[in-house]
């Protein structure tokens, strides 16, 4: 009888870690606390660096998963985990030959970092919200009209100990480069600036978009990050920060102000963490058992990690973790069951 | 009138103020070298240059300053360059610097 | 605006039995507010409130001015709260931001550091017998008026609106940096969104300002004040607050810190003849209250009983607008009748835009 896997969240980490250990005969269960597959990505409008349409990888994943007849439980939440299964809120235990940990992250609320009145100013708006709008085909202000200057401001809720956020939530920078080039594709005319602590370009192709971005785009990089916005008599938004390559504060009002959101812990890792035995890393992700060739592994056997859910990561490499986390549970069960 | 003399006046503000400098001249600048917006702000460029290891000339400083549209004192500034070129070699974004010394003085001439 | 922040930084204010522990300044500037502030909580709400002739400045000025040392500021607030202990009171109140942000430091300073608590102990043994007791809870004044808000609207003779038009009067609030700036969580609404002003005014009936720079100091910085060198960067702020509200066309300003009341009127004088540039809607200044006077207006309070004829920009338009019955020649008349003198006219005053003019010219 095929061993069967239970993986904790139904994002792109769980589909694609499902869909790997189906193929590799093991039978896995997804449980997702949501009512569909599809986590973060879905609803996200395009992906950096090669402006993909974020569907066009989640459906295909999600009709894959329909495909092979892979069991989803929707709207139910795992409250305990062990090696051998997981404990829902209903009370039904769940069993299982080994368990995944795909539960991704949370989006670090922008309401948090008060200075910049989201929620309060109605052109301050975050990434996610931008993508919102772009998947609905309009970007306007909130009277209707083109936003003609444009800040974004990289590391909200990131590198921040203000908010008890200090790791780099690594996707922002390139995801602020994506949504500049994006804006001055949608108003060529209109200035786009991004204020930055650091430009951490990590990945392929990055570098030579942001690079883009400045010279073909005409993207404005100014180092420094705000320190407050406020919104003007006309509902434009007022920010300071130092332009710290002229060793100067810089004031300026635009139009609208994107926060460049991060990537959080979820809640909920604390408390699962203690069922299971495993520990956090300092700043509330699931710590891996090593840093090299334990990735994906836990520090309790038959428990795995895919995807983000032990640190910020991107779509592409959450995808490949995936894949990766497929070959140890396989490769974890074989030994301890067919061998003996 | 009286003619009050308070021994202070109000400070000016020291903030770059984008809203009410003028950025023609800047856009003017970045549209003849868009290359320039390509700058990393590594220091190369100043970290080699010949007259700033002597005066207080700091290309990269200068050329950030005058693309948010502060262009006091920037020709005059840059007549301390020699033209050496070293900038040029250095720059690991490629920008052509010596001809951008050429390019904001030719621009701002006027001020 | 849809402010509900505030909500989440809510601190324990005592709602009676308090120890008033005066500002230093205060009694010179806005010489009412004070005894306005008695007799609303002793007289109008029937709140017990104690006045101790035994206190003493808190020495804040000095401190942040560099010639108070640490040991010696932490002695006199202890020296302070022995009083209050003594007078058998628990709940302390203080008059001043820039005291209340003095208490609330040494308190988290002998939280964080015990050796300098037990230090000070000794001090305040030696030099005055007595021994630390500390307060059960510390709240500033205009936490304690935001606190009884409802109770004063219900006792209200006047509405901060418009008595000819019915419209809400715009007010712009302004904090204080030493509020919540220090520790964002001793103040109501936190450092970004304060509410302890705005809520005064939206339950009397007000609209809240909020202008770009309502956040940011009004200049008074202790050392750039009191140095006349660098008071140039002092009324700097103001200047920069002031034009960044002026679009909004406010009615009054109402200040938290005694300071701030004082810098944000009195500069209008100096700015008003530096650059002949005035802020109010009709070529005056915007006249500046503390939020005694505004609870005290709304109370029925007469105006010149609040001492706002020491103003340095007149109040009288705004009193006309409240609906406030005044007499105009009673302003220059004292506590006792006596004529205390009249300022002579300056610009900021000036209802004559010639006037202005010349002067900037």
């Amino acid at each position: 009888m095929a061993k069967r896997v239970v993986i904790v969240g139904g994002g792109a980490a769980g589909m694609q870690t499902a869909l790997e250990l189906k193929s590799r005969g093991i039978e896995p269960v997804i449980v997702e606390r949501d009512i569909e597959l599809g986590g973060k990505a879905r609803g996200w409008h395009k992906l950096f660096p090669s402006f993909t349409p974020a569907g066009d990888i989640m459906r295909p994943l999600a009709d894959r998963i329909r495909a092979e007849r892979i069991r989803c439980f929707y709207g139910q939440e795992v409250t305990a985990i062990s090696s051998d299964g997981v404990m829902l809120r209903s009370g039904e235990r769940m069993p299982a030959d080994a368990v995944v940990i795909a539960t991704g992250f949370t989006l670090f609320d922008a309401h948090r970092k008060q200075e910049y009145g989201y929620g309060l100013y109605d052109n301050v708006i975050t990434s996610v919200d931008l993508e919102r709008m772009m998947n609905s085909g309009k970007v306007l202000l909130a009277d209707g009209s083109e936003p003609r200057r444009i800040a974004i401001l990289h590391c909200v809720g990131s590198r921040d100990e203000k908010v008890c956020q200090k790791h780099c939530s690594k996707v922002c920078c390139i995801t602020g480069v994506k949504q500049a080039i994006e804006l001055k594709e949608m108003f060529p005319t209109a200035d786009v600036f991004n204020f930055y602590m650091d430009i951490r370009m990590f990945g392929p192709g990055y570098e030579e978009l942001y690079r883009e971005a400045q010279q073909r785009y005409n993207v404005h990089f100014v180092r420094g990050r705000i320190s407050e916005a406020a919104e003007t008599i006309n509902k434009r938004i007022q920010i300071k920060a130092e332009d710290t390559l002229t060793g100067r504060p810089l004031k300026m009002t635009v139009d609208m102000l994107v926060l460049l959101v991060g990537m959080s812990a979820n809640y909920e890792n604390e408390a699962l963490a203690s069922t299971a035995g495993l520990s956090l890393a300092p700043n509330g992700y699931f710590k891996a058992n090593d840093s090299f060739l334990g990735v994906v592994r836990s520090e309790r056997e038959g428990i795995f990690f895919a995807g983000a859910a032990t640190a910020p990561k991107s779509l592409a490499d959450t995808l490949a973790e995936a894949a990766l986390t497929a070959s140890m549970v396989d490769e974890y069960l074989k030994n301890r069951y067919n061998e003996k | 009138m009286r003619n009050l003399n308070f021994g202070y006046g109000i400070s000016r503000p020291r903030a770059i103020d984008m809203d009410n400098n003028d950025l023609r001249k800047s856009n003017a600048i970045i549209h003849e070298m868009p290359e320039l917006q390509a700058c990393i702000g590594c220091g190369s460029c100043t970290a080699s240059c010949t007259a700033g290891g002597i005066t207080d000339f700091n290309f990269r400083k200068l050329h950030t300053a005058v693309r948010r549209g502060e262009y006091r004192g920037a020709y005059e500034e840059l007549n301390k360059c020699m033209l050496c070129g070293k900038c040029r070699l250095v720059c690991p974004r490629g920008i052509n610097t010596r001809a951008m010394v050429m390019l904001i003085k030719r621009k701002l001439g006027d001020y | 605006m849809r402010r509900t922040s505030w909500q989440e930084y809510q601190k324990d204010i005592a709602s009676d039995k308090y120890y008033y522990a005066r500002s230093c300044i205060r009694q010179n500037f806005f010489p009412g507010s004070e005894r306005a502030f008695l007799n609303i909580l002793g007289r109008d709400l029937g709140i017990d409130i104690f006045d101790d002739p035994l206190h003493t400045s808190c020495t804040g000025i000095g401190y942040h001015s560099d010639v108070v040392p640490l040991e010696t500021i932490m002695t006199v607030v202890a020296r302070q709260f022995s009083l209050m202990a003594e007078a058998g009171y628990e709940n302390f109140i203080s008059s001043c931001i820039t005291s209340f942000g003095i208490y609330n430091e040494v308190l988290a300073t002998w939280k964080e550091f015990p050796e300098t608590e037990e230090r000070t102990r000794k001090y305040l043994k030696e030099a005055t017998g007595r021994d630390l007791v500390k307060p059960r809870s510390i709240a500033h004044t205009s936490d304690i008026i935001f606190h009884h808000r409802e109770a004063i609207a219900r006792k209200a003779k006047h509405r901060l609106v418009n008595s000819h038009t019915g419209e809400p009067l715009r007010v712009v609030e302004h904090i204080g940096c030493h509020y919540a700036k220090i520790f964002p969580k001793s103040g109501i609404g936190g450092s970004e969104f304060p509410y302890v002003l705005a809520g005064m005014i939206e339950t009397w009936g007000g609209d809240v300002v909020d202008y770009p720079e309502r956040r940011h100091c009004c200049g008074f910085g202790f050392r750039n004040y009191l140095v006349q060198a660098n008071r140039g960067s002092s009324v700097a702020n103001s200047h920069k607050k002031l034009e960044s509200m002026a679009p909004y066309k406010p009615d009054f300003i109402v200040a938290n810190c005694p300071g701030c009341a004082m810098f944000l009127d009195k500069w209008q004088y100096a700015i008003a003849e530096m650059e002949g540039m005035t802020y109010g809607a009709d070529g005056r200044g915007i006249p500046v209250l503390t939020y005694e006077e505004m609870a005290g207006l709304v109370l029925g309070y007469d105006p010149w009983e609040l001492g706002m004829q020491m103003h340095q920009v007149d109040v009288e338009p705004l009193l006309d607008k409240l609906g406030v019955e005044y007499s105009p020649e009673a302003k220059y008349l004292g506590a006792n009748g006596k004529y205390i003198g009249k300022p002579a006219d300056v610009a900021v005053n000036c209802f004559d835009r010639r006037r202005i003019y010349e002067i900037k010219r």
